[in-house]
């Protein structure tokens, strides 16, 4: 019973692990810009398949397929923003949310045009490596990857933001956008140079979960739907919290699903969700709101 | 609102009526005589369309309520109008209970549901809101599979028997067509009248300015769960009918995608606005019909994409459709159309 009990928690934290790297896109769209990105499971899906497309279509090399998805993701991220996003500067919340919505539409849609809507998978493994045995316990070597991977992104993301020019450039941004234009700041540079790190994040993220699961344009997006509650519960602005709330998801899923009844695994994100917004909507880490008059 | 000009108020009951000029009144003449004689002429899978829209129509009106005028997000209506559809399955199945009867029931207990999933929005709003009501888009249907299989079927479709009025069987589409028409009409004049009244002004105080209503005596929690509750009654009838026309249901009649769609169709007719939700909806409704009938003929031109264009086209029209609205016209139909009036009537003046 412990050894099960052990077992779906290495999973759990494993695949956390891939949910708290797609939580980072999120969070960090939300900490320079304080757009919400609904599209996030689509640009997710975006870069696998971009990926998958180079190695299956092109037969390219793994190395020239993966830098090209991350390069072509980098440009999405960047085409969102001078189309959609800087045209919305301004405009109040609920139409931001919107237009990520919307985006999340035409972006799914355009994707079923050109790879249709059945599920492939990748033709062989991406990345090196073989499920390691301990004592008992299987640790999958995607999911490891996966996890150091998005350790890996979280340590470069919170010193980009700690450290360095742009890093504060975009801290200021998310205070006041006027503000942070009136001192010098490049306020559109810093919203293209976030959506697309953004891109680029969610990319790995994709080639990560893609590994795994296999792509399809209809389930992997709802995937990526249970990075919202990970987000919530670390908080919208904290990146650490990103990291905790992804991992929590990850393995209260696991472990609802392995050791109370597979069925409840689907719905656990979304009842910590309520959970949290319940108890404490600012999250574990994020910035308690105070509002005055 | 705008009037033309040398259209004046007299008297109290002129100041509050809600068709006010002649023209206004030749308008919902024609337009309710239009709707009396359509089943006479038009083909069933018009009608069929009809119905849908109309149908949809309740649901977004609901929906306008509390995203258009309370300004509280909701991705949730669907799933509410899944607890509507499966309360009538219910009642008329096990209780036998008659259609007047189980349409208001079906109202009320989605009403009670979407009080639930709003309050979270007493302590938030905003992204946090949008999340509360994904969790009802997940949880409610997890909930009607999942937690008592026996009655609600599971994931299986269930039957739904036609309803009854007084012995009378509505049971095609032309009898449904003036059933779910009533309930449209019905539920467009009471929206109309209650964005009026003080609950609507206190709706759109806490809209604008929650601190500010807050300040000046308008309890937030009190209208935010009413407008939750209001919301979700017409999701709850909407599904209620759903119900009764599909002849059956199904869980997978509403899904997340619905959700947004119901959003979309806000953003495009115009929010804050009856006349735009129905607008939007028809729009919208309309386009996906031309847009199935499009796929196919695209698929000659394009066959390798034969199978994809059908189910891609529709997604990729709406969500450009969507983000251009959002871009370019962020007040939607409702705001264009007022400019359409103000030009024939300032017309050779541009102001």
């Amino acid at each position: 019973m412990l050894n099960l009990f052990l077992q779906f928690l290495i999973n759990g934290l494993l695949v956390g692990g891939v949910y708290a790297l797609l939580a980072l896109g999120v969070v960090f769209i939300y900490r320079a810009t304080q757009v919400f990105n609904f599209a996030v499971g689509d640009m997710v899906l975006f870069g696998a398949f971009v990926c998958w497309s180079f190695l299956v279509w092109a037969q390219w090399p793994v190395w020239a397929a993966l830098l090209l998805a991350l390069l072509v993701s980098f440009g999405l991220g960047l085409l969102i923003e001078r189309l959609l996003m800087r045209p919305m500067i301004g405009q109040p919340l609920l139409s931001m949310i919107m237009a990520t919505l919307g985006l999340s539409l035409f972006l799914r849609g355009v994707m079923s045009f050109i790879w249709s809507t059945s599920t492939v998978s990748y033709p062989h493994k991406l990345l090196p490596g073989q499920t390691l045995k301990f004592g008992g316990l299987f640790v999958s070597d995607e999911l490891l990857w996966a996890f150091g991977v998005a350790i890996l992104v979280f340590v470069v993301l919170s010193l980009f933001f700690q450290r360095g020019r742009i890093g504060y450039g975009m801290r200021a941004t998310a205070e006041d956008h006027q503000v942070a234009q009136a001192t010098g700041i490049n306020v559109k540079n810093i919203f293209a140079l976030t959506w697309s790190i953004a891109g680029l994040v969610a990319a790995i993220g994709g080639v990560l979960l893609a590994s795994r699961v296999g792509l399809s344009v209809v389930s992997t997006p709802l995937v990526a739907l249970k990075i919202f509650p990970a987000v919530l519960f670390g908080g919208l602005e904290s990146i650490l919290g990103a990291i905790v709330g992804g991992l929590l998801v990850g393995v209260l899923e696991n472990l609802a699903g392995g050791l109370i009844d597979p069925k409840i695994a689907e719905i656990t994100p979304y009842l910590i969700l309520l959970l949290v917004l319940l108890i404490r909507p600012e999250g574990a880490f994020g910035l308690k709101r105070i509002e005055r008059i | 609102m705008y009037r033309p000009c040398g259209v004046f108020d007299e008297t109290f009951t002129q100041d509050l009526a809600i068709v006010r000029t002649k023209a206004h009144w030749g308008l919902v003449f024609f337009a309710l005589a239009f709707l009396v004689c359509l089943p006479a002429l038009a083909s069933g899978a018009l009608l069929a369309n009809m119905n849908a829209i109309g149908i949809t129509i309740i649901s977004v009106l609901g929906l306008q309520i509390v995203v258009g005028y309370t300004g509280q997000i909701s991705l949730g209506q669907a799933a509410f109008m899944s607890v509507g559809s499966y309360t009538a399955f219910m009642l008329s199945t096990y209780l036998k209970a008659p259609f007047l009867i189980a349409l208001p029931l079906s109202g009320l207990t989605t009403g009670l549901a979407g009080l639930v999933f709003g309050l979270p929005s007493l302590r938030i709003k905003g992204f946090y809101l949008a999340m509360a009501t994904l969790a009802a888009q997940f949880i409610i249907p997890w909930l009607i599979v999942n937690v008592r299989p026996d009655l609600t079927g599971g994931t299986s479709t269930m039957v739904v028997q036609p309803p009854r009025i007084f012995g009378y069987k509505f049971h095609t589409q032309q009898h449904m067509f003036y059933l779910i028409m009533a309930v449209v009409v019905l539920s467009i004049y009471l929206t109309k009248n209650l964005v009026r009244t003080r609950v609507g002004r206190a709706f759109v105080a806490v809209r604008d300015n929650d601190l500010a209503a807050e300040v000046m005596g308008v309890s937030i929690l009190r209208y935010k769960l009413s407008a939750f509750f209001v919301s979700s009654f017409y999701a709850g009838l909407a599904g209620g009918l759903w119900a009764y026309w599909m002849r059956c249901v199904s869980v997978d009649h509403f899904t997340l995608m619905d959700s947004i769609w119901f959003l979309g169709m806000l953003v495009v007719g115009g929010m804050g606005s009856i006349s735009g939700a129905v607008m939007g909806t028809i729009f919208i409704r309309v386009l996906d019909i031309l847009v199935k009938a499009i796929g196919p003929w695209l698929g000659e031109f394009f066959p390798s994409l034969a199978g994809a264009a059908t189910a891609a086209l529709a997604p990729t029209v709406f969500g450009l459709i969507m983000m251009l609205f959002l871009v370019f016209e962020p007040r939607g139909l409702a705001h264009m159309w007022e400019r359409v009036k103000s030009f024939y009537r300032l017309w050779p003046f541009s102001y």
